[in-house]
């Protein structure tokens, strides 16, 4: 009964949208974790989605999930300050700072859990659905 | 003479698995939000309701080997993608959150109201039988 595999939609949905509020916690919480070389600072992680598209076509299903493919660390620059006071400087006075955005893991983090809800919302309706079907009749 | 289902229940037999499989689609897009290039699809009730009635007329082939077509996923293809409202979103992504969710509703709406024909339609049966 393809009611049935909305459950597995929006499940994978919410899995996925899970990961992704978890990206974001780790982001939030290592904003301000710094350290004293390049190689170990902290970088802003993401998770890549992608729908799975193989399995769908073989089976010939209408419905396709979703799953996350990986996790990507950010590229961009890292945060140098001098600031040679600090316990963790270098040699040479420098501190680096992880390159997380507050503000856009902030914007992340609500579209997240957005879309979370709006999968929760799926699932339930697909369950009031399946009630309604199953009292046919009677 | 026996009862026929089919002529009882009429067409609302077949809108019921319609609009299940319309829901899993949309939920599809819902669950793809934020998917990269995924595109957005919907069914083509018109089509599908034609393929769903003329299939209870005994076209249905069998396959006895792996190689063949499998005639009824071919004539099952009847989704398309929907046009995007706006160009380019950044991403190649087509789904709008909004327009899925309000077509979800509706569609939930529109298989509460199949399943409410049907309902009628057996309970006047059961009034036939029983005559009273």
């Amino acid at each position: 009964m393809s009611l049935f595999n909305i459950f597995n939609v929006s499940g994978s949905g919410m899995s996925a949208q899970s990961v992704r509020l978890n990206t974001t916690a780790s982001n939030i919480a290592n904003a301000d974790s710094v350290s004293s070389s390049i190689n170990e600072t902290y970088r802003a992680r993401h998770p890549v989605f992608q729908t799975e598209m193989a399995k769908a076509n073989y089976q010939q299903k209408s419905s396709q999930s979703v799953a996350v493919k990986g996790i990507v660390e950010s590229d961009g620059p890292l945060i140098k300050e001098y600031s040679p006071n600090h316990p963790m400087a270098d040699n040479d006075g420098f501190i680096y700072k992880p390159n997380v955005n507050v503000m856009e893991e902030m914007a992340d983090m609500i579209s997240a859990s957005r879309s979370y809800q709006m999968n929760v919302q799926v699932a339930e309706a697909a369950k009031s659905m399946l009630q309604q079907t199953l009292r046919i009749g009677k | 003479m026996a009862i026929s289902f089919d002529n009882a229940l009429g067409v609302h037999q077949y809108t019921l698995g319609i609009r299940s499989q319309r829901a899993e689609v949309i939920s599809s897009n819902i669950a793809n939000a934020d998917t990269p290039h995924y595109k957005a699809r919907d069914v083509d009730f018109d089509k599908i309701l034609h393929t769903a009635t003329s299939r209870q007329r005994g076209l249905k082939m069998m396959g006895n080997d792996s190689k063949h077509f499998n005639l009824i996923a071919l004539s099952e293809q009847n989704y398309g993608y929907r046009i995007p409202n706006q160009p380019d979103t950044g991403d190649g992504n087509s789904v709008d959150i909004q327009q899925e969710q309000s077509a979800f509703m509706q569609n939930a709406l529109e298989y509460q109201m199949s399943l409410g024909f049907l309902d009628s339609k057996f309970s006047g049966l059961k009034k036939a039988l029983k005559g009273n």
